[in-house]
C-alpha cells in the first residue's frame, strides 16, 4: 500500500496521451492514454488484437502514432525512430527475443552502445567485464564470450534483460516474458521484476496470465479494440473485473455454439512423437465435434498439429482416418486423406499476399475446378463465390489481392481456402488472433455450423473464453505433452490454467 | 579435435595443409618459403578483393560489379600515369581508391534509397563500368611502355625480402581485423546480415549500414585496379573479366555466408588462400590450368553444401528432457 | 438458404473489364516503346524496313529469349538460374565431342538436349534437394559448366558440323521467317500457356509470393522448383542447339555473358526479380525490344559494348522508374 501512495504522487516516467494509429483497413488504436511510474509495474492487459502490439511499437519507436503525443518526464516529445526512443531509456524485451544469434552474449547486450577505448575503438575487455556484471545482476550465470545461438531460450531472456539494464533504460517493456519460462524460471524472472523495481524503472508489463499480475503488479491499464477501457490500482480490483473490462461482456453468452450431436470417431492419434517437440500425443476425434486444444504458448501445440499434415515428420505415431490408417508426408497428401490445417501465422502460412482473392481460395482445389491440368477460370469464380458468401466475405471483386483486404477478412478467405477443399477434418489454429470483433464472431459462428454439417474441428486456441464458448471437449498441452482432458461440462477457465501452467491442483 | 573442426577457420587451415602437402608429395620444391611466399604474393589482390566483398555479404547483400569496378579503376590510374608520367604514385593510387569508392557508393545508393535487389543492381553496374572502360579508353590497351617505371615497380619493390604487394595485403587485413571487430560499423555488418529486424531495434540504420559496406568493397576494388594494372603492367577492357565469381568463391569458402551475418576475416583469407593454392599448384602438378574454372565451381559448390550443414538451424526444443539433452 | 446468403453479399469476380486491366498493364507500356524504337529505327535508317534485314535481325534476341521464357518462370517462383549460358557452352562442347566421334544431326539433337537436362537436374538437385540458395549453387555450376569445356577444349575450337545440323541455325521455314525465330513464336505460346492456363503455372506463381503458404496449401514445391530448373537447363540446350548451327563451331567462351542479358530481358519484360509476377508476352516484347534496339544501333554502328552499358542501364532502370514513381506519386 506504501507503494501504491507514492506513486500516484509521482511523476510518470513517460505518459502517451490521445495516441491513434490506423492501418490500411484497421483502427488498431483510437486515443489511448498511458501512465508509466518509475518504481512501479503497471500491467496491461487486453485479448489479442486488443492493441497491445501496436502500442509497443509505438513506444519503441518503430510505428509513429497518427495523433496524440508522448511525454517523458512531462516534456513532450517524438520517437521517430528506434534509436531515438532508446536514447530516451525506453527498452522493450519481446515475446520471442529479438536478437542476434551469430553475435557473442556480451554484444548482444552491448550493440550499439559498446564500451569504446579512448582511440574510438570497442574496448571488447571492459563490454565483457561489463556484461559479466549486468548478467550477475539479473542472476545469470553465463560467460559473455560465448555465441547467443548455443543459449537456451530462457537464458537469452536473461540476456535482452541485461540489455534493458545496459541502456540504463528508465522504461522496460516486457512483452509476454514469461510465457516460453518454466516454473521455476517463472520465478527468477519475479525477482528481477522486483529488482528492477526497487532501481526506480517504470515497468509495462504485458501478460495473459492473471496469476502474475496479481502478483507483480501495482497497476493496471485493460485495452479493448484498440480502446483503453479500464485502469486503475491493481490492489482495488479482482480477476473477475479485469476478465469483464477485458471481454466486454460475460463469457460463454455470445459465442454461437450450436447442439450438434456427436458421432463416430472420425480421426484416431495414436503414439505421435518428436524429438525435440511433442510426445505421447493420443486422442480420439469425432464426427460433428469441436475438440479444443488449450496451452500456454510455445506449448507445442502448432508444431504437433503441423507434423498431422505432413510439414514434419514425427518419429513415431500412427493415424486412423475412419478406422483407416492413413500415412500422411505432405499437405499435399493431407488434403487428399481430408484433414486440413488453417495455420496461426496468416500472413505467412496462410494466405498468398499478392494473388487476388479467388486464386487463394482455389490453389489446393486446382484438381477439381480444372481439367487435364488446364485451369478453368468460370470454375475457379464459382467456387471462391460459393465459399466466400458463406462466410460473409466483405471485399470489393473476388480478383482483388488479398493484401488489400483486413485480417478478418483475410482470415475468412484462408478458411474458405480450406473449406473449398471439402475436407473430414478440419484443424484451425488460434483461428481469432488478431481480427476484429465482428469478423471473429462470425468465424466462430461459421465454425459451429461446420460442426452441425458433420465435419470434426480442431481449434487451437490460446484464448480461455474462446476455448471455453467454443469447444466440446479440450486437450490441455504443456511441454510438448498432454497435460489434461476435460469435457466441455466440468471446463473451467481454473482448471484450464492450472493444466496449462503444471499448477497442481492440491497446492 | 573435435572442437577443433568445429572452428571453420581451423578447418581451412587443416584442408589448406592438406592440399599443400598433396602437392608437396607431386612436386616436393612446392613447399619452399620462397614458393609459399610467391604463392601468397600472387594471392594478395584476390584477398584484399574478398575482404571487401566480405563486408557486402555479411549485410546479406552481393558485389557482382568488384571485378569491373578494379578494371575501370585500374584503367584509369594507367591512363593517368600515361598521360602524366610525372604524377606521383601515392596520388594516383589516391585516385583509384576514390574512384572506387565512388562505383561502390553507386551501388549502395541503389541498393538503400531505391531498395533494387543488390544483385541486379550489381549486374546492371557490371556491364555499365565495363562499358565505361571501353568509351573512356576507346578499346586500346595502355602497355607496359606507355606506364611509367615508378608506376609499374611499385607492387614488386622488395622490402625485408617480401615484395611490396604482399606487404600491403598484410596491411589491409589487420585494417580489416580492427574496423570488422573494433568498430561499430564493423559490429554493424554482422547485425544487419544477422537479423536485420533486430538491428532496426537496436537503432542501426539497415540501409546506412549496406552503403557502408558497398563504399568499402568499392574502395577496395579501386585499390586493387591499381594493383593489378600495375603488376601486370597492362590494362584493357576486359582485365579480371570474370573475376568476381573467383572473389565470391574465396568468400563462400571462408565460411562466409550468402545468407548474411556469419563470416569472419580469416575466413575470407583463407577462403583466398585455398583458390591461390589450387590456381598456381595446377601447373606444376601437371594438371591443365585450363581446369582451374571448374575447379573453383566444384570447390564453391562444395562449400556452400559444408555452410548449409554447419548454419541448419535447430529445430524448436519444447520438450524439456530434450533441452537437457542438446544444452 | 444457401441461395439467400449469395443473394445477401454479392462481391463481383472482376471489378475492370479486360480492356481497363490492358491498358493499365506493364506489357501495354512496353508495345508502346516498342513502336517508338520501330518508329525512331524507320527514320534513322533507310535499311531498317528491308524484310531480310529485320529477318536478320531476329537472330540477335531469338536463342535469348528462348532460355527467357524458361528463366522468366524460375524468376517468378523466386529462384534465379545463373549457369544457363554456361550450360550453352557445355552443351555445345559436348555435342562437338560427338561430332569427332561420328554422330549425325538427330543424334547430336539428342545429346545436346540431354546435356542441358542433366545441367539443368544437377542444379535442381542442388537447391531443392539440399535446399541450397540457388544464387550461389548457380554461382558455382556457371564456373563448373563452362569450366568443363575449357577441360574439354582448353584453346581449341570444334567445328566440323554437318549440313544437316546448321539448318537449325540458318534455315528458313518459309520466306522470311527463320526456323529459330518460328520456334521463338512457338515456344512463346507454349510457355505463355505453360504459366498462364495450366495448374503449374498457378503454382509458380503460388511459389513465388508465399512459399510456405503454398506448401501448406499442397503445392508440391520441390517437384514445380525442380522442374523448373530442368527446364531452364533444357532451354539453354535448345539455344545452344541454335547457336552452334549458326555459328558452325564450338569454343569454350561462347555464349559469355549471356546469362545477364537474358536476365535483364527478363526483368525488362516486366517479371518481378524478387518474384511473384510477370508475364510471358512481356518477356516476348521485352525480347523485340532488345532486339531492336541491338539491332538499331548496329545500322548505325555504335560498338557492342555501348549497347550493353545501354543495356545496364536498362536494367537499373526499368526496375527504379516503377520505385520512383510510385514514391513520388505517395508523397504529393
Amino acid at each position: 500500500m506504501l507503494q501504491d501512495t507514492t506513486t500516484s504522487r509521482m511523476k510518470p516516467a513517460i505518459a502517451l496521451e490521445g495516441i491513434s494509429k490506423t492501418f490500411p483497413g484497421v483502427r488498431a488504436l483510437s486515443e489511448v492514454s498511458l501512465a508509466l511510474y518509475p518504481g512501479s509495474v503497471t500491467a496491461l492487459v487486453g485479448e489479442n488484437g486488443a492493441g497491445k502490439s501496436t502500442l509497443v511499437k509505438i513506444l519503441t519507436g518503430i510505428y509513429q502514432p497518427d495523433e496524440g503525443s508522448i511525454r517523458v518526464d512531462g516534456a513532450e516529445t517524438h520517437f521517430p525512430t528506434a534509436n531515438a526512443a532508446a536514447k530516451a531509456g525506453v527498452t522493450a524485451i519481446h515475446q520471442e527475443t529479438v536478437l542476434f544469434d551469430e553475435l557473442s552474449v556480451a554484444e548482444n547486450i552491448f550493440l550499439g552502445h559498446a564500451p569504446r577505448t579512448r582511440l574510438g575503438l570497442i574496448d571488447w575487455r571492459r563490454m565483457n567485464a561489463d556484461a559479466r556484471a549486468l548478467l550477475a545482476r539479473v542472476g545469470a550465470d553465463l560467460d559473455p564470450s560465448i555465441r547467443l545461438r548455443d543459449l537456451g531460450i530462457a537464458s537469452k531472456h536473461l540476456v535482452a534483460i541485461a540489455r534493458a539494464l545496459s541502456i540504463d533504460a528508465r522504461v522496460v517493456i516486457m512483452d509476454e516474458p514469461t510465457a516460453a519460462l518454466s516454473h521455476k524460471e517463472i520465478h527468477e524472472l519475479y525477482e528481477l521484476v522486483d529488482r528492477l523495481k526497487a532501481d526506480g524503472k517504470a515497468i509495462l508489463f504485458i501478460s495473459h496470465k492473471f496469476d502474475e499480475i496479481f502478483r507483480i503488479a501495482d497497476r493496471y491499464t485493460v485495452f479493448r479494440d484498440g480502446r483503453m477501457v479500464g485502469e486503475g490500482l491493481i490492489s482495488e480490483t479482482t480477476q473477475d473485473d479485469l476478465v469483464r473490462l477485458m471481454v466486454g461482456r460475460d463469457v460463454g453468452q455470445v459465442f454461437p455454439k450450436q447442439d450438434v450431436a456427436i458421432g463416430e470417431p472420425v480421426l484416431t492419434v495414436s503414439g505421435y512423437r518428436h524429438p525435440t517437440e511433442f510426445e505421447d500425443i493420443h486422442f480420439e476425434l469425432r464426427r460433428g465435434e469441436i475438440l479444443g486444444f488449450y496451452g500456454l504458448v510455445g506449448a507445442g501445440r502448432s508444431e504437433f498439429m503441423q507434423s498431422l499434415i505432413g510439414i514434419t515428420k514425427p518419429s513415431a505415431g500412427a493415424i486412423k482416418l475412419h478406422g483407416e490408417i492413413k500415412v500422411i508426408r505432405s499437405p499435399a497428401e493431407a488434403i487428399a486423406a481430408g484433414i486440413v490445417y488453417v495455420p496461426e501465422e496468416r500472413g505467412r502460412q496462410g494466405a498468398i499476399i499478392g494473388l487476388p482473392i479467388f486464386q487463394n481460395v482455389t490453389l489446393p482445389s486446382l484438381s477439381r475446378t480444372s481439367r487435364a491440368g488446364f485451369l478453368r477460370m468460370a470454375e475457379e469464380f464459382a467456387l471462391a463465390r460459393d465459399y466466400t458468401s458463406r462466410l460473409d466475405l466483405r471485399a470489393a471483386s473476388l480478383d482483388q489481392d488479398v493484401g488489400t483486404l483486413s485480417g478478418g477478412n483475410q482470415q475468412k478467405v484462408v478458411i474458405a481456402k480450406w473449406l473449398a477443399t471439402r475436407p473430414k477434418v478440419i484443424i484451425l489454429d488460434e483461428p481469432t488472433k488478431g481480427i476484429d470483433i465482428g469478423s471473429k464472431a462470425a468465424v466462430h459462428a461459421f465454425m459451429s455450423e461446420l460442426a452441425a454439417s458433420g465435419l470434426s474441428v480442431i481449434m487451437v486456441s490460446s484464448e480461455i473464453p474462446e476455448i471455453m464458448g467454443m469447444a466440446d471437449r479440450v486437450i490441455v498441452m504443456r511441454e510438448g505433452r498432454i497435460a489434461g482432458r476435460f469435457e466441455r461440462a466440468e471446463l473451467t477457465a481454473e482448471k484450464l490454467v492450472r493444466a496449462a501452467a503444471g499448477i497442481e491442483e492440491a497446492a | 579435435m573435435k572442437v577443433l573442426l568445429k572452428n571453420r577457420e581451423m578447418l581451412l587451415v587443416v584442408a589448406i595443409a592438406l592440399l599443400v602437402a598433396l602437392i608437396a608429395l607431386r612436386f616436393p620444391p612446392f613447399v619452399t618459403p620462397r614458393n609459399l611466399a610467391n604463392v601468397y604474393n600472387d594471392t594478395s589482390i584476390l584477398i584484399i578483393l574478398a575482404l571487401g566483398q566480405m563486408a557486402v555479404i555479411l549485410t546479406r547483400c552481393i558485389d557482382l560489379s568488384m571485378a569491373a569496378n578494379l578494371a575501370l579503376s585500374g584503367m584509369v590510374a594507367a591512363m593517368l600515369n600515361a598521360a602524366m608520367p610525372g604524377l606521383p604514385i601515392p596520388l594516383i593510387i589516391l585516385v583509384a581508391m576514390a574512384l572506387g569508392a565512388v562505383l561502390g557508393a553507386i551501388n549502395g545508393l541503389l541498393v538503400w534509397k531505391l531498395d533494387i535487389p543488390p544483385i541486379v543492381v550489381t549486374l546492371g553496374t557490371l556491364t555499365i563500368y565495363r562499358g565505361l572502360i571501353f568509351l573512356l579508353s576507346g578499346g586500346a590497351w595502355i602497355n607496359a611502355h606507355q606506364m611509367s617505371d615508378a608506376f609499374k615497380a611499385l607492387p614488386r619493390t622488395a622490402f625485408l625480402g617480401f615484395p611490396l604487394l604482399s606487404w600491403l595485403s598484410l596491411v589491409i587485413i589487420a585494417l580489416m581485423v580492427v574496423v570488422m571487430r573494433l568498430t561499430p560499423p564493423g559490429r554493424a555488418f554482422f547485425a544487419v546480415g544477422g537479423n536485420p529486424h533486430a538491428a532496426v531495434y537496436t537503432g542501426i540504420d539497415v540501409g546506412r549500414t549496406r552503403f557502408l559496406a558497398y563504399c568499402l568493397s568499392g574502395t577496395l576494388a579501386g585499390l586493387s585496379g591499381y594493383l593489378w594494372v600495375s603488376r601486370y603492367a597492362v590494362a584493357y577492357v576486359d582485365i579480371a573479366a570474370g573475376f568476381e565469381l573467383d572473389i565470391i568463391a574465396a568468400c563462400v569458402i571462408g565460411g562466409v555466408s550468402i545468407a548474411g551475418g556469419i563470416g569472419s576475416v580469416g575466413g575470407a583469407v583463407l577462403g583466398a588462400l585455398f583458390l591461390g593454392v589450387i590456381k598456381n599448384a595446377l601447373p606444376v602438378v601437371n594438371i591443365s590450368p585450363f581446369a582451374q574454372m571448374a575447379i573453383s565451381g566444384t570447390v564453391i559448390i562444395i562449400a556452400v553444401a559444408v555452410n548449409a550443414r554447419a548454419e541448419k538451424r535447430k529445430g524448436r526444443v519444447i520438450l524439456r528432457k530434450a533441452e537437457a539433452a542438446h544444452g | 438458404m444457401a441461395e439467400t446468403q449469395m443473394v445477401a453479399r454479392h462481391i463481383p469476380d472482376r471489378l475492370e473489364g479486360r480492356g481497363a486491366r490492358l491498358v493499365k498493364s506493364w506489357e501495354t507500356l512496353l508495345v508502346a516503346v516498342a513502336l517508338a524504337i520501330f518508329l525512331v529505327n524507320s527514320f534513322a535508317s533507310p535499311y531498317f524496313l528491308d524484310p531480310w534485314n529485320l529477318s536478320d535481325a531476329t537472330f540477335n534476341f531469338t536463342e535469348k529469349a528462348m532460355i527467357a521464357f524458361a528463366m522468366a518462370l524460375v524468376i517468378i517462383s523466386g529462384e534465379i538460374d545463373l549457369s544457363v549460358a554456361s550450360v550453352i557452352a557445355l552443351t555445345s562442347t559436348v555435342m562437338g565431342y560427338a561430332v569427332q566421334l561420328g554422330f549425325d544431326t538427330p543424334a547430336l539433337v539428342l545429346i545436346g538436349l540431354a546435356t542441358g537436362l542433366l545441367c539443368g537436374a544437377f542444379n535442381g538437385l542442388l537447391v531443392t534437394g539440399l535446399g541450397l540458395p540457388s544464387i550461389v549453387v548457380t554461382i558455382g555450376t556457371m564456373s563448373l559448366f563452362r569450366g568443363l569445356s575449357f577441360v574439354i577444349l582448353g584453346d581449341q575450337a570444334f567445328t566440323g558440323y554437318p549440313a544437316s545440323f546448321s539448318w537449325f541455325g540458318q534455315g528458313y521455314v518459309w520466306w522470311v521467317f527463320s526456323f529459330e525465330f518460328c520456334l521463338f513464336l512457338a515456344l512463346a505460346i507454349l510457355y505463355g500457356v505453360v504459366l498462364h492456363k495450366t495448374n503449374f503455372g498457378r503454382a509458380v506463381y503460388a511459389i513465388g509470393n508465399n512459399q510456405t503458404a503454398a506448401l501448406f496449401s499442397g503445392v508440391r514445391v520441390g517437384r514445380v522448383k525442380f522442374v523448373l530448373f530442368l527446364l531452364t537447363g533444357l532451354m539453354a540446350a535448345v539455344a545452344s542447339i541454335c547457336l552452334t548451327a549458326r555459328l558452325g563451331s564450338t569454343r569454350p567462351s561462347i555464349a559469355l555473358g549471356w546469362e545477364l542479358e537474358v536476365v535483364t530481358m527478363v526483368v525488362l519484360g516486366g517479371v518481378n526479380i524478387l518474384g511473384g509476377s510477370g508475364t510471358i508476352p512481356g518477356v516476348v516484347l521485352a525480347a523485340l525490344i532488345m532486339g531492336m534496339v541491338t539491332f538499331g544501333f548496329g545500322l548505325l554502328n555504335v560498338p557492342g559494348i555501348v549497347m550493353s552499358i545501354f543495356i545496364g542501364l536498362l536494367l537499373i532502370s526499368v526496375i527504379a522508374l516503377p520505385i520512383l514513381y510510385r514514391r513520388f506519386r505517395g508523397s504529393r
